[in-house]
């Protein structure tokens, strides 16, 4: 997938998935390879030495206590982490085999590759619900006809399971919906300009059960397209949705903060081999 | 007053109480300007404004409790505060509209001070004549340029401080505003004025000279009430944005902006308040013209402060035509600056961020 690609979404959201599976037959994506990475803030190093692979098209779940680094991991991730004056890290993380940290590679094009959930609802409050489905789109200057902008939205709040709640009121402010309406339109939002990874940090911590289940519901159908990192301080969650998990620890404040170990998911939670990790899962950490 | 106290009620003093407070309160008023002052109605009401807060607070420790006490303080003194400001200013305001009533006239409004012999004879006869025609557009070019100018350099400013700035840099330009902030004025017009003699030739008053000189006393205006707005933004938007893969400058102008441009328009409208009734810069900088020049780029202008300062000094004869010619401009001046107010109110309602209102 390249820009020109996007230039012309033309209608084609759907054309543009089509060649992105037909691309992918060839040439499977790869997920994410993090390797000896570590992650500092200033001279403060707050994650130390993570070797991880992220499969594709599966959800991967971190979880471990406060403090230990689980969103300074994820912002490293698509490059977040370095709008924060001073933040920076060593190491390598192979998207698709190249380096997001190699020599010239431009951020922005990265966090179109990689979108973003946070974990507070943040849509923009100056655009209309439909506006803010297509700011990724619209930002980067990419034209639209009507139609194609009015598929895109479609499509995209079909996506998140929002479309059913808000087609009557695409125009309104999207600061207007419910806390879970509005992550769930971030969710929208990032998936509008299809992007191969998405990153979720703790996702459903401001939102009800029932939209936590219908965010849940959602990983589990966008991980056929898309590969899904989720930071989530619900165990049951993280047994629910995600395929591998990676437990995160630290040894105090001030340490960084180290991946324990990363497995299945069900391995982790029922048979994992570090102590740490199962005092965690079950509860008795600390 | 003697309510039965259970556990969630507590004593309250009735209606007929905070009469017999007050009542007290004038009472005493009274008595003390007496005393001191000789009995005048305004000592009167000054010592009664002033003990008013202690009669409360003392009376409702008695009657009622500390913590109701305190907040009965606090309630009265800040409401006399408001009072006590509000005053003046609808005092001020009453005056100059009737003071400048009289001479708001269509001659006032249409003419300009050329006045002819037969004019300098009708106004003998005590006829209106002459006008600040030239004064109002004078000042609204003036204050124009100024807003030409320190506006957008105002506001990049502040986009530098917050959104690029790191360090040694922001600080230096930080405290440089605050010491713009406190440039006597009319150092600024001198400034603007030995630019442009510098430039053009000694003697030289044009409107955009003034314009200059304004747009110094402007300029740390805007930065400031801009980089307030712009740090209002909350962070996590610029962060949403930089997600969706847009770059910086494109999260600035379509993201940033937008949310903060009520604000940022509220401030320039207060900026461009706190310099249009400039007078000393302007004298130096625009001088002062009988006749109506749209040109800030050539020639002298008019602007009403400055006219209102001549018509005031020099009224001519007889005195009182001058005089409320100058009351006319200050009441031009002061609906100038309201209808800016409201126009600047409105575009920011319309600009408000759809979910913000
Ligand atoms: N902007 C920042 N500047 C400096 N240090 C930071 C910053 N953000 C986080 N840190 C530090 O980095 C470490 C990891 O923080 P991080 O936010 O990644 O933890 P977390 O695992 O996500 O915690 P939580 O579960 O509470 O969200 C902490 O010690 C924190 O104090
Ligand atoms: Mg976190």
């Amino acid at each position: 997938m390249n820009d020109a690609d996007q230039t012309t979404t033309t209608g084609s959201v759907t054309r543009m998935t089509e060649q992105m599976t037909g691309v992918g037959a060839s040439e499977t994506p790869d997920g994410l390879r993090v390797s000896d990475l570590n992650i500092y803030y200033g001279d403060f190093l707050a994650v130390r030495k993570v070797d991880m692979t992220i499969e594709p098209r599966s959800i991967t779940a971190l979880i471990g206590p406060s403090g230990c680094g689980k969103s300074t991991f994820l912002r490293s991730l698509n490059r977040m982490h370095e709008v924060i004056p001073g933040a920076r890290v060593e190491g390598t993380v192979l998207l698709d085999g190249e380096d997001i940290y190699g020599p010239g590679v431009d951020p922005v094009i990265i966090r179109r590759k990689i979108g973003m959930v946070f974990q507070r609802p943040n849509p923009f409050p100056t655009m209309s619900i439909a506006e803010n489905v297509l700011a990724g789109i619209r930002l980067n200057s990419k034209r639209l006809s009507k139609s194609a902008a009015d598929d895109i939205v479609e499509k995209s709040l079909r996506g998140a399971n929002l479309w059913d709640e808000v087609k009557n009121r695409l125009d309104q402010p999207g600061s207007g919906l419910s806390g879970g309406q509005q992550q769930r339109l971030c969710i929208a939002r990032a998936i509008a300009v299809e992007p191969e990874v998405l990153l979720m940090d703790e996702p459903c911590s401001a939102l009800d059960p029932i939209s936590t289940m219908a965010v849940e519901a959602l990983m589990l159908e966008l991980k056929s397209e898309y590969t899904i990192v989720i930071v989530t301080h619900n165990m049951q969650q993280a047994a629910r949705v995600s395929d591998r998990t990676a437990f995160f620890n630290i040894d105090g404040t001030g340490q960084p903060g180290y991946v324990v170990e990363m497995d299945l998911t069900e391995k982790i939670f029922s048979n994992p081999t570090e102590k740490a990790t199962s005092d965690y899962v079950t509860g008795r950490f600390g | 007053m003697s309510t039965l106290a259970t556990s969630m009620t507590s004593r309250r003093m009735s209606n007929q109480g905070h009469v017999a407070v007050g009542l007290a309160t004038v009472a005493v008023g009274f008595a003390v300007s007496a005393a001191l002052n000789g009995l005048s109605p305004s000592w009167v009401i000054v010592w009664s404004f002033m003990l008013y807060p202690i009669a409360v607070y003392v009376s409702s420790r008695i009657l009622e409790d500390r913590r109701q006490a305190t907040d009965r303080l606090v309630r009265v003194s800040v409401t006399l505060a408001f009072v006590v400001v509000v005053l003046p200013l609808a005092s001020l305001v009453w005056t100059v509209i009737r003071e400048g009533a009289a001479r708001f006239d269509a001659t006032f409004l249409t003419g300009n001070m050329r006045l002819t012999p037969e004019d300098l004879a009708a106004q003998n006869g005590g006829e209106a004549v002459g006008g600040a025609f030239h004064a109002m557009v004078g000042t609204l070019i003036v204050t124009s340029v100024a807003a030409l100018i320190a506006i957008p350099l105002g506001l990049f400013t502040a986009i530098y401080l917050v959104e690029y700035g790191r360090g040694r840099l922001v600080k230096a330009i930080t405290s440089m505003v605050d010491v713009m902030t406190g440039i006597p004025s009319i150092v600024a017009g001198l400034f603007s004025y030995a630019l442009f003699v510098l430039i053009l030739g000694p003697g030289t008053r044009t409107g955009l000279a003034g314009g200059v000189a304004l747009s110094v006393l402007m300029t740390p205006v805007v930065v400031r009430s801009a980089e307030e707005m712009l740090r209002l933004v909350p962070n996590e938007l610029r962060e949403a944005s930089y997600a969706l893969g847009v770059p910086r400058w494109k999260t600035i102008v379509k993201v940033v902006l937008p949310t903060a441009i009520a604000g940022i328009l509220t401030g320039s409208t207060l900026a461009i308040a706190r310099v249009i009734g400039e007078t000393a810069p302007l004298l130096v900088t625009v001088g002062l013209a009988q006749e109506t020049n749209l040109n800030p780029f050539d020639g002298r202008m008019t602007t009403l402060p400055v006219y209102t300062y001549y018509q005031y000094v020099q009224p001519g004869i007889p005195t009182d035509a001058g005089q409320s010619r100058a009351w006319a401009a200050a009441l031009m001046l002061v609906i100038i600056v309201a209808v800016l107010f409201t126009l600047g109110r409105v575009l920011a309602r319309v600009l408000q961020p759809k979910g913000m209102r």
